[in-house]
């Protein structure tokens, strides 16, 4: 059933490539299809799926479980599964592929390659997601890369062949950082297995050499998640990418790291990551500070956009930071901030997704994200005056949406470890000053130079946007059906990174 | 019974939320309907909501849900809010039948905000977790942040209200640093059991409570925003200064008590910001030409009064005076609203003589400024007297504070009063801020009457027995209450101060200095955050494209470094075929001799030129190869490292 969900859209992509002769239209319903059927796998798995016993010497800690041996020389076989921390990211990929589907209803350029390329895309993403084997993590994980290259490259505008060729340089050495450490993961324990390596962390005690392989899967990690200093390729990418491009950039690529956190770094390397942890901890406050602040100051809705991302993704790092602090604090503690940290990472890809696609309104219309150059769109466009301010407010953190619970969690789990991490709280005020500035700028005030061409939210586009803003308020309402899952394996990660 | 609990904040959160989406997104005639049915809709909600507030009250029901690990969310009627809630509910009912009124733009939009401010200010009031109170607090602001911009293709207003939400999100930074220090602390989540926080995390609960109580609360020094919140509609401020936002600031303080004195500091703390901001936004509000920015001031130091009260201890006097306060800020709100709608000023000098025009907006409004003097037997003069008795008793030195600032209550409300009433020409032209309508609509008069009237009824609130009764509901005793004298003492100082600033107006001669104006400097001070943050913001911005484009280079000169050893591999290559060429060259001298030397030496030429072929490859600048080259690089590493763990 799992494979099944894998790899469906990498036979659907097999199959469109290979239909030459079939009209736009018909590939562009083709890949709604697949991605609404996609969905429906999803909620099939969440309504089946139980809490599995946590992990041990004999309990995987995966349900849907499925193991083919593969490469059994290097002790690496194809063995997949799902638990609390990765089947929320998995639900997320297949909603945020299904509204990037439906978006791109109206595609005109290549849309038969494009559905092939992004449901190719999809499957690898759910791999990365899905993997208990480092191996079929990294391939996925590369994959994932060489997909988006093309995404960006081939769909994108103003300068994309240059920001592609970055993104994929930057991102494709970070992915090389991980695999060393993998390899060195390998080395001390004979296998690829995530779930042995899980179960019995190799370099226990090993001082420098865990702390080195510790430090080059940070290092790729930090290069995919972004954190300050490796962010610089986000920006220029999600500026020249287009909608649907940035969208699953954003709310899906970017998980994959802040996910190798909880998944491989804490259970894996879990001294080593104690004694990094105030490291980490420093990264996330910075990241989370200066990404809001060089947002304030962005003047193109789109790369504003970008930068909170980087905000966003410093309060996981300072969290999964401040719960490697295992000295005198609560364990309870450290499960509330890694819990956090997962609901930030489906919240910020159902918010920063919407986003996405909204900023893509705007350059559909106007060929330009320049805030400057609008105003007073509210009275031009009703449905987008309504679709932006939820977005932004979400994206704030305001509660009655998923970020604020995201938000909190990680806040008081963080600051109940780590007092320090009050500092960022800062971070809060600057993005609702940020996304207020922006608001006002585009929606309120004169109509702008370009307010007068600007025609409202069409159907295909509020239909791939609201139902991101609902379920991130249905989470920001009502979280406990997401906690439920995500808080037994949060638990497991904090007791895991304190052996 | 808890299903009215949940009634009261569902109800008009639901209903809310979708008269704004409902005008927002639908089309033109649909959107007709809606806003015709907008406040039919809303008042009917609102009085819905005012009987489920009774049922509750009445009923005290408590509810619990789970929502975050070990931080459940609460809500609960118990003394406190069940003489605040039905109040709150009351106050907005008749604000939004005096919006029916006023209102004409997009209404939909706004009695639906309204509605959504309402459901936020009750679960402020009734919750009795941290996680709870923070949830309604901010959609608090948020809410408020729309109301105050509601005329949105006028800058100036958007702005009024992202200052207003900035900075009460600022001060919230203390509520968030609250719940963590609670959880950190061991007390829990419950408010009730925040006292018993372990060590210093309790200091910090009660700092973070304080500082996001005074922001919300609009004291010193976070009390700007309030002045810029004069831009939004009338009835907004109406419904923001007596029942929502600013009076929930007040409200929190008191539901606190406990905390503030158990941590000793902090009740004193509290207790000075109360009376130091009834002082000095007194002195602000008297210096105002602008008669909403002259209550708005007014609000401040009002809600002084309650802040002190939480700070001394007089939960009782608190809660008298800030439901006195909620009736006379909202009737002289409206007032003001009406006059603003008829005469299109609301500058003191164009509102000369204004009361006598309108006879019930009039006596309505002489008798909501006359309660705002604290002249007796009006409603906040036996209030303030609640709080100040028990002040009194901790402090001789805050009770004078605290009499400064009731003579000061008196001088501003005098000097409106007497603009209002005295006769004479205006001296200063009217719709200068907007087109009057010259009149006054009978609907919109009917609230002012009610409140009118409970700005007068409300002072049994501040004397026994009604006092005592108040105090076993809401504190679980009866307080001492205020002696004969303290209440003489007030009454005198009230109509002296009264009586001094109406011959000073009405010579001319009451001093309006440039700085208490100004808010005592509060809007440039807060401007010159503003700036400073933006130009931190656009450093950080330029610092951050210099690394970019560092990265950049970084990037390039790999790939100039790779093309240069490309060049140097062409060379070689070259180098390479001409050897391979010369050993054809020689072994072609060579051919007649020995073919086994022959054979060799055109096997090295073909050896070479394969060699080149290959050496050539990795400058295709195709993606594969540059794969091909990170892989070898990766692979070396991977030796290092092999061998540096496998030697360990």
């Amino acid at each position: 059933m799992l494979s099944l969900v894998v790899f469906l859209p990498l036979v659907a992509a097999v199959v469109l490539a290979a239909a030459r002769g079939l009209p736009d239209a018909a590939a562009r319903w083709a890949w709604v299809v697949v991605s609404l059927v996609e969905v429906a796998l999803v909620a099939v798995l969440w309504w089946r799926y139980e809490t599995p016993a946590p992990l041990s010497s004999t309990e995987s800690g995966l349900a849907f479980e499925e193991q083919v041996p593969w490469i059994p020389g290097v002790g690496t076989s194809y063995h997949v599964g799902l638990d609390g921390l990765s089947l929320p990211l998995v639900a997320l990929t297949v909603v945020v592929f299904a509204a990037c589907s439906i978006y791109a209803l109206r595609e005109d350029r290549r849309p038969r390659t494009q559905a092939a390329l992004f449901l190719f895309l999809q499957t690898a993403c759910l791999g990365v997601f899905a993997a208990a084997d480092l191996i079929v993590f990294f391939v996925f994980f590369d994959l994932s890369i060489v997909g988006m290259y093309f995404a960006i490259a081939g769909w994108g505008h103003g300068s994309a062949q240059r920001s592609a060729l970055q993104f994929f340089l930057y991102t494709f050495l970070g992915s090389l950082a991980l695999l060393l450490g993998f390899i060195g993961l390998y080395v001390a324990s004979g296998t690829f297995d995530m779930v042995e390596l899980a179960a019995n962390p190799p370099l226990v005690g090993a001082g420098v050499t865990g702390g080195l392989v510790l430090a080059t899967v940070l290092v790729g990690l930090a290069v995919k998640t972004p954190t300050v200093p490796f962010h610089t390729w986000l920006p220029p990418a999600h500026t020249d990418a287009s909608a649907v491009g940035s969208a699953v950039l954003a709310a899906v690529l970017l998980k994959m790291g802040t996910y190798g956190f909880v998944r491989i770094a804490m259970p894996m390397l879990p001294d080593a990551w104690r004694d990094f942890a105030w490291v980490i901890l420093a990264v996330g406050i910075v990241s989370v500070v200066w990404g809001a602040l060089v947002a304030l100051a962005q003047t193109d809705l789109k790369r504003m956009v970008a930068y909170t991302s980087v905000n966003h993704m410093g309060y996981i790092v300072m969290a999964v930071g401040a719960a490697g602090l295992v000295g005198g604090s609560d364990e309870q503690a450290r499960q509330l901030a890694i819990t956090g940290a997962v609901t930030q990472m489906v919240s910020h890809g159902l918010i920063t997704g919407a986003l996405f696609l909204l900023a893509g309104v705007l350059h559909a219309r106007a060929g330009t994200y320049e805030m400057g150059r609008f105003g007073g769109l509210a009275g031009r466009a009703p449905r987008f005056a309504v679709l932006l301010p939820v977005a932004a407010f979400a994206s704030l953190g305001l509660p009655g949406f998923s970020g604020f619970i995201a938000e909190l969690q990680m806040f008081t789990g963080s600051i109940a470890i780590a007092p320090v991490t009050a500092v960022a709280l800062v971070g809060i005020l600057l993005t609702a000053a940020l996304f207020l500035r922006a608001l006002q700028r585009l929606l309120t005030g004169e109509p702008g130079e370009l307010t007068a061409s600007f025609r409202d939210v069409r159907a295909s586009e509020l239909l791939a946007v609201a139902p991101l803003l609902v379920l991130a308020t249905l989470l920001g309402v009502l979280p406990r059906p997401l906690l439920d899952v995500i808080e037994p394996a949060a638990g497991t990660v904090a007791a895991l990174v304190a052996r | 019974m808890t299903a009215a609990l949940w009634s009261l904040v569902l109800l008009p959160a639901g209903v809310g939320i979708a008269l704004v989406l409902a005008g927002a997104t639908s089309a033109p005639r649909g959107r007709a309907v809606v806003d015709r049915a907008a406040f039919p809709v809303a008042i009917a909600t609102a009085a819905a909501a005012l009987v489920l507030a009774l049922v509750a009250a009445a009923g005290r029901p408590a509810a619990q849900v789970p929502f975050l690990l070990g931080a459940p969310v609460g809500l609960a009627v118990d003394g406190l809010s069940a003489v605040v809630v039905p109040s709150v509910a009351a106050v907005v009912l008749l604000v939004l039948v005096f919006s029916a009124a006023d209102v004409h733009q997009a209404p939909a939009r706004f009695a639906g905000l309204m509605l959504l401010f309402a459901a936020s200010v009750s679960v402020t009031a009734t919750a009795t977790t941290l996680p709870a109170l923070l949830l309604a607090w901010e959609v608090m602001g948020a809410a408020s942040y729309a109301l105050i911009g509601f005329w949105w293709r006028e800058s100036d207003r958007v702005s009024a209200g992202t200052t207003a939400f900035l900075t009460t999100r600022a001060a919230d930074l203390g509520l968030y640093l609250a719940v963590a220090a609670a959880y950190a602390g061991g007390a829990g989540m419950e408010l009730a059991d925040l006292p018993d926080a372990a060590g210093g995390w309790q200091d910090v609960v009660a700092a973070g409570l304080l500082v996001a109580a005074l922001g919300k609360a609009a004291q010193l020094p976070f009390s700007w925003w309030l002045s810029r919140a004069m831009e939004g509609p009338s009835p907004v401020s109406a419904l923001l200064h007596s029942a929502a936002m600013v009076a929930m600031g007040g409200y929190l303080l008191l539901r606190v008590e406990p905390l503030l004195a158990a941590s000793g500091w902090a009740a004193t703390a509290t207790a000075w910001v109360g009376a130091l901001t009834a002082v000095a936004l007194g002195v602000v509000a008297l210096a105002q030409r602008d008669l909403k920015q002259l209550l708005a001031a007014s609000t401040a130091a009002q809600l002084g009064f309650v802040v002190l009260a939480a700070g001394v201890g007089a939960v009782t006097g608190g809660t008298a005076q800030l439901l006195a306060h909620a009736a006379v800020k909202a009737l002289l709100f409206l007032s003001a609203g009406a006059w603003l709608a008829a005469l299109g000023t609301k500058q003191l000098p164009a509102l000369v003589g204004v009361a006598r025009r309108w006879r019930v907006v009039g006596i309505s409004a002489v008798v909501g400024l006359l309660a705002l003097a604290g002249v007796p037997p009006l409603a906040l003069w036996a209030t303030k007297d609640a709080v100040l008795a028990v002040t009194k008793e901790v402090s001789p030195v805050l009770y004078g504070v605290g009499l400064v600032a009731v003579a000061l209550s008196a001088a501003y409300a005098g000097k409106a009063l007497v603009v209002v009433v005295r006769a004479g020409r205006p001296g200063a032209p009217w719709d200068t801020e907007q087109e009057g309508t010259r009149e006054v609509p009978a609907l919109a008069q009917v609230p002012l009457v009610v409140l009118a009237v409970l700005a007068v009824g409300l002072v049994v609130l501040g004397l026994p027995p009604v006092e005592h009764l108040l105090g076993r509901v809401v504190a679980g005793e009866a307080p001492a209450g205020a002696s004969v004298v303290e209440l003489l003492t007030s009454a005198v100082v009230a109509v002296v101060a009264l009586v001094v600033v109406a011959v000073l107006v009405r010579r001319d001669r009451l001093p309006e200095p440039a700085w208490a104006r100004s808010w005592l400097g509060l809007g440039t001070a807060s401007g010159a955050v503003v700036s400073a943050t933006l130009r931190l913001a656009e450093g950080a911005a330029r610092a951050d494209d210099a690394l970019g484009r560092r990265v950049g280079a970084l990037a390039g000169g790999v790939l100039a470094t790779s093309s240069a050893v490309g060049a140097a591999d062409d060379r070689l290559d070259a180098g390479v075929r001409g050897l391979a060429r010369s050993s054809d060259d020689a072994a072609d001298l060579l051919t007649r001799g020995d073919t086994g030397v022959d054979r060799a030496v055109h096997g090295v030429a073909a050896g070479a030129r394969r060699l080149g072929d290959l050496a050539r490859k990795p400058q295709t600048g195709q993606l594969h190869t540059y794969y091909v080259q990170s892989a070898g690089v990766l692979a070396a590493c991977a030796v290092g490292l092999v061998l540096l763990v496998t030697l360990r």
